[in-house]
């Protein structure tokens, strides 16, 4: 290092915006468990965000060239612990997505692994002989990357988080150069394979019934109304509900009488547009697209092209989160299990978050170092 | 190293960054679709979803007497219900539950299981036992702490009265069924309700139903009660009162009169419809309709041979017997045929290459020379017949028909039956088959196809006797019902009929029923001393005798019905009583049930008025001359009930002969020898053209032209 990292460099805009989604999150999380046997979660999701700063902090004190050096080590502890969840894994359920730690805490890899994959990623893309464009070999190999990891998480099963390897993946190669016959290409291939895996998926064990049947309700919502499309439906109907100034805090009938199911967790978009209405909802949009564009801000003065890899990962994968999430509220896109970062309840996806944003931090901060 | 300074071109950057804003863009598009453009939809589905509303049964409206005495309330009922998320040990507490509620165990364990298994939200409470008796009710209060799993239900049940009284005009309650819920006529109502379903309760469902009120609870998702909101009840509106034209003391009489027979009462007044009584038995009780009637006892009275939930007054479609005789005259005398009419009864005549026999035969009597007046009160089958010939059977049905025969009278009661008025016509479109002559002469004494209601028998008899207004009957006042419930009253049958019959044949007629219950009619015994009472008796077929004898010719299986048609006064009557009595064999036994009822009225009647002589045979109300020479019997003369009585009619089907009538000697007043100063005075008789109204006075009798037998 040649020069002293200060904190003076660190992007405190950035995690100004984090910090007041992380609130909103809260007082949701407060108004949505208010009364329910989730009483109190608000409490935990504090302690989740005191813990994610800290690990920001000292993540972003630790040199990110040494993460990328020594990202096939982590890549490769990252696939163990995969496999770690598919042979230990706590179900819960009828997933198995959880790792049991010591303290009544549950640890669930699959998040972390995202970030594993972005750094390995990056370091493929980094490497002299990968800088001039992507070639058909560079696409299949990425890909590989992104795929393993993938196809564990989707075993688990858990359609949503293997889902969120896709953008990763997909803004990797973007950034890398791919051409535009290949993206073509695996498109084409792409949208010949999904009717087979939809057809095939639930014997082959790849496809579950029930991620069926969700993308089924998301098609034809009045066909299941009790069940997946049910959850459509009451998403939409307290969205809508909620008007232009909402019902204010603990008063939305549909987040309150559990009409909206998870309302604390991948819900909590839907609970917070009926509690704030059009217009809370559209500040908090706002919020995550000011972090959004801080971010490529970052990606854009990162010093070296794997820095600036890193922040477009994390870039991809939060907008595939929001988009995803928001979009099923709304109505756009079928039930997928896609926490709304930072807002959602929940240690695993807010310390990834953090995690990541740790990262993004580092790199900024060593965005003069040459 | 890594870090070569091949940088990310800026253009990349760009890209991603307009595609967040169209990410962004589409997702703001998403939430104004749903929260500005549906707002109002979804704030609505919202609200549906979050407020149940537990309906708050309103009590049907009382049913009430004319004089406003009430005979059907409503009295609140207890209901026990369990709540399964309150039970701890249910096998435990079932026991004792059971116990002191005096239902099997294993009922209630199986309501539970069956829930269970049906997936039925826990919080959703089981009846277990519905209206509950005090004790049962003490039992649940004072056990509260106990059994906290057990609750009670308050609803209004419906209290008739006992022992069937009125029961078939009143009908009953129930739940409504899914037929009904697709027939379109109830629209607003829902599975569980509970309709009107025969009676006056089904006519004047919508009037008595009132509004059902409703609790508002805010619900979560589960459907479990989180709270209330701030105005939670909406009160229910009470059914309206009904008000009956039943006269309770009429009714009374009516039901005591019918006591352990089978058969209907009707009493009518002819002057403007009002039903005064209405009984049929066998009835049913009402009250086991209240709760819930249980299969088997619905499977009894639905299979019952005796037809307890049928309204007999207004379902009953029986052959009228010698009753039609009254319509044979009307038509007789107006198309101009009757009044010179003489036949001589030989006890029987030959019509058509057959030998039609009169009743009178049976007793090895007979009719000797009769004219239209014998030929009523001493009911000539053989006068009957001849004048059936002479009309031919279009002009009966014409008449029988103007007079409501074979036609729905339009009472307030639903499934009101038509009867049959035979005519060439009917009997090709119903047996596309030509109409014999011979049966021309059956229907001439009510027999053959011809089958009436006891209402339309009433009311045809009454509008003769008023002289021929025939009014709509009906069992409630239509001043009676509120202007918002005027549908209910919407009828495709006139209010009014009048049947033109001129004063002479009205006389004619009129007098010869008063003398029906006078010594030398077919029911003396009915007579009602100082009362103006008249009527025609008759007597109907079942079946045929060879049927009869098939069946071992048990004596009480397919006895005759008899009939009795009775009102006070004779000419422009305030009441009518049709009798049918079923296996009464005798119109004379039918005669002094419609007595008994009339005398009811009349007793009343002259209390209310404070007038001792009202209905008397001895004045003259309606300032029309009446036969006063048969008041005063006197002779000493006596005779068998069963020779002034026995009364059998039939055509072809006539083959019965009597040989063990009851002899009831020293009883009543024999007749006088039948010669022609014994016939009573007869208006419009032949030799005397234009014999006025008033013309005639008491003991100026007429002797009898004594025409000889047309057959």
């Amino acid at each position: 290092m040649r020069r002293m990292i200060s904190f003076r460099d660190f992007d405190w805009v950035l995690l100004a915006f984090v910090l007041l989604i992380c609130v909103l999150g809260i007082t949701e999380i407060y108004s949505t468990t208010y009364g329910t046997k989730f009483a109190g979660a608000h409490v935990k999701q504090i302690y989740f965000v005191l813990a994610g700063l800290a690990l920001m902090f000292m993540v972003s004190l630790f040199n990110y060239q040494v993460l990328l050096e020594n990202a096939h080590w982590l890549y490769a502890a990252s696939v163990l612990s995969l496999l770690a969840v598919a042979f230990f894994g706590k179900k819960y359920l009828g997933a198995r997505r959880w790792i049991q730690l010591p303290g009544g805490q549950h640890f669930q890899p699959s998040e972390w692994v995202k970030l594993v994959v972005i750094l390995a990623l990056a370091k493929y893309f980094s490497e002299e002989e990968n800088d001039r464009g992507a070639s058909l070999s560079d696409v299949a190999k990425a890909g590989a990357i992104a795929a393993v990891p993938m196809l564990l998480v989707l075993k688990q099963p858990d359609l949503g988080t293997a889902l969120t390897y896709f953008p990763v993946a997909f803004m990797a190669l973007f950034l890398g150069g791919i051409k535009l016959r290949h993206a073509a290409a695996i498109l084409l291939v792409a949208g010949a394979l999904a009717p087979t895996l939809w057809i095939y998926g639930p014997q082959l064990h790849l496809v579950k019934q029930y991620q069926k049947d969700r993308l089924t309700a998301f098609l034809n919502p009045d066909a299941d109304s009790q069940k997946t499309g049910y959850q459509l439906e009451q998403s939409k109907i307290a969205v809508g509900a909620g008007g232009v100034f909402g019902k204010g805090a603990l008063k939305g009938s549909q987040t309150q009488g559990s009409f909206l199911p998870e309302p604390h967790t991948d819900f909590i978009f839907a609970a917070w547009s009926e509690e704030h209405g059009f217009v809370g909802a559209m500040a908090l949009l706002l919020l995550y697209f000011m972090v959004l564009m801080r971010l490529i801000h970052n990606a854009q003065t990162a010093s070296d092209r794997a820095g600036g890899f890193v922040v477009m990962g994390v870039v991809a994968v939060l907008l595939f989160h929001i988009l995803v999430n928001a979009g099923m509220v709304v109505g756009f896109m079928p039930v997928t299990g896609i926490p709304l970062p930072l807002m959602s309840y929940g240690g695993s996806s807010l310390l990834f978050m953090f995690l990541a944003l740790g990262i993004v931090m580092n790199i900024r901060m060593r965005r003069f170092v040459n | 190293m890594l870090g070569r300074e091949t940088k990310i071109t800026s253009s990349k950057f760009t890209a991603v960054q307009y595609t967040i804003l169209v990410v962004f863009l589409a997702l703001a598009y998403g939430l104004w679709r749903l929260q500005v453009g549906r707002n109002d939809e979804y704030a609505v589905r919202a609200e549906q979803n979050r407020v149940r509303r537990v309906p708050i049964v309103a009590p049907r409206g009382k049913i009430l007497d004319r004089d406003g005495g009430i005979i059907v309330d409503n009295y609140p009922s207890f209901s026990a219900l369990l709540l399964r998320d309150q039970v701890k040990d249910l096998n435990a507490d079932a026991q004792r539950i059971a116990a002191e509620l005096h239902i099997p165990a294993a009922e209630i364990i199986e309501k539970v299981h069956r829930d269970q298994l049906a997936k039925v939200p826990a919080f959703q409470p089981i009846i277990i036992k519905a209206d509950i008796t005090p004790d049962e009710l003490a039992f649940i209060e004072a056990h509260r702490e106990e059994f906290p799993e057990l609750e009670t239900m308050m609803v209004y049940r419906r209290l008739y009265p006992k022992d069937g009284f009125l029961a078939n005009l009143i009908g009953y309650v129930g739940e409504v069924s899914e037929d009904e819920l697709n027939s379109g006529k109830f629209d607003t109502y829902q599975r569980g309700d509970i309709v009107g379903k025969a009676g006056v309760e089904a006519q004047y469902n919508d009037m008595l139903k009132g509004r059902d009120g409703a609790t508002k609870v805010l619900v979560n998702s589960k459907g479990k009660e989180v709270g209330r909101p701030k105005d939670p009840t909406v009160p229910f509106v009470i059914g309206q009162k009904l008000k009956l034209t039943i006269d309770i003391d009429i009714q009374k009489a009516a039901e005591l009169a019918l006591e352990g027979k089978n058969g209907a009462v009707v009493a009518l007044n002819p002057r403007n419809g009002e039903v005064l009584a209405m009984v049929s038995r066998p009835a049913f009780d009402p009250n086991d309709f209240a709760v819930r009637i249980s299969r088997d006892d619905w499977n009894r009275l639905a299979n019952d041979p005796d037809h307890p939930l049928l309204n007999k007054a207004i379902q009953a479609q029986l052959a009228p017997g010698s009753v039609f005789k009254i319509v044979m005259s009307v038509a007789g005398l107006q198309e101009g045929i009757a009044q010179t009419m003489k036949v001589n009864c030989g006890g029987s005549a030959v019509f058509y290459g057959r030998v039609f026999k009169c009743w009178v035969l049976s007793e090895h009597r007979t009719h000797g020379v009769v004219d239209i007046h014998k030929g009523i009160y001493q009911s000539c089958d053989v006068f009957f017949y001849t004048l059936a010939e002479r009309l031919g059977i279009g002009k009966i049905a014409k008449w029988a028909g103007a007079l409501g025969l074979g036609k729905k009278t339009g009472i307030d009661l639903p499934n009101e039956a038509s009867g049959v008025m035979p005519s060439e016509e009917w009997k090709i479109k119903n047996f596309r088959q030509k109409w014999y002559a011979g049966e021309t002469i059956s229907v001439g004494i009510g027999q053959g196809a011809v089958a009436v209601t006891p209402i339309q028998l009433a009311r045809a008899i009454g509008g003769v006797a008023m002289g021929g207004t025939l009014y709509r009957p009906h069992v409630v006042n239509p001043t009676d019902v509120p202007p918002d419930f005027k549908d209910l009253l919407i009828s495709n049958v006139p209010e009014v009929v009048h049947v033109p019959i001129n004063p002479e044949s009205w006389l004619t007629i009129t007098n010869a029923m008063g003398e029906v219950v006078n010594p030398g009619g077919t029911a003396p015994s009915a007579h009602i001393q100082g009362v103006d009472f008249a009527g025609k008796t008759g007597s109907s077929q079942v079946v045929s005798n060879e049927f009869r004898k098939t069946k071992g010719g048990s004596a009480n299986q397919f006895k005759d019905n008899s009939w009795f048609v009775g009102l006070t006064p004779r000419r422009n009557p305030e009441i009518v009583v049709a009798v049918l009595f079923e296996g009464g064999e005798h119109g004379k036994l039918a005669a002094r049930l419609a007595a008994q009822v009339i005398k009811a009225y009349v007793d009343k009647q002259r209390q209310l008025r404070n007038n001792p002589t009202l209905f008397s045979d001895k004045t003259d109300p309606g300032s029309v001359p009446i036969a006063g020479v048969w008041n005063a019997p006197g002779t000493g003369d006596e005779q068998t009930s069963a020779a002034e009585e026995e009364h059998l009619q039939g055509g072809t089907l006539l083959l019965k002969v009597s040989g063990s009538k009851a002899f009831r000697p020293g009883r009543r007043v024999r007749l006088p020898a039948m010669g022609p100063a014994a016939l009573p005075p007869q208006p419009g008789a032949p030799g005397k053209p234009g014999f006025g109204l008033l013309g005639w006075k008491p003991g100026q009798n007429r002797p009898s032209p004594g025409t000889p037998a047309v057959n």
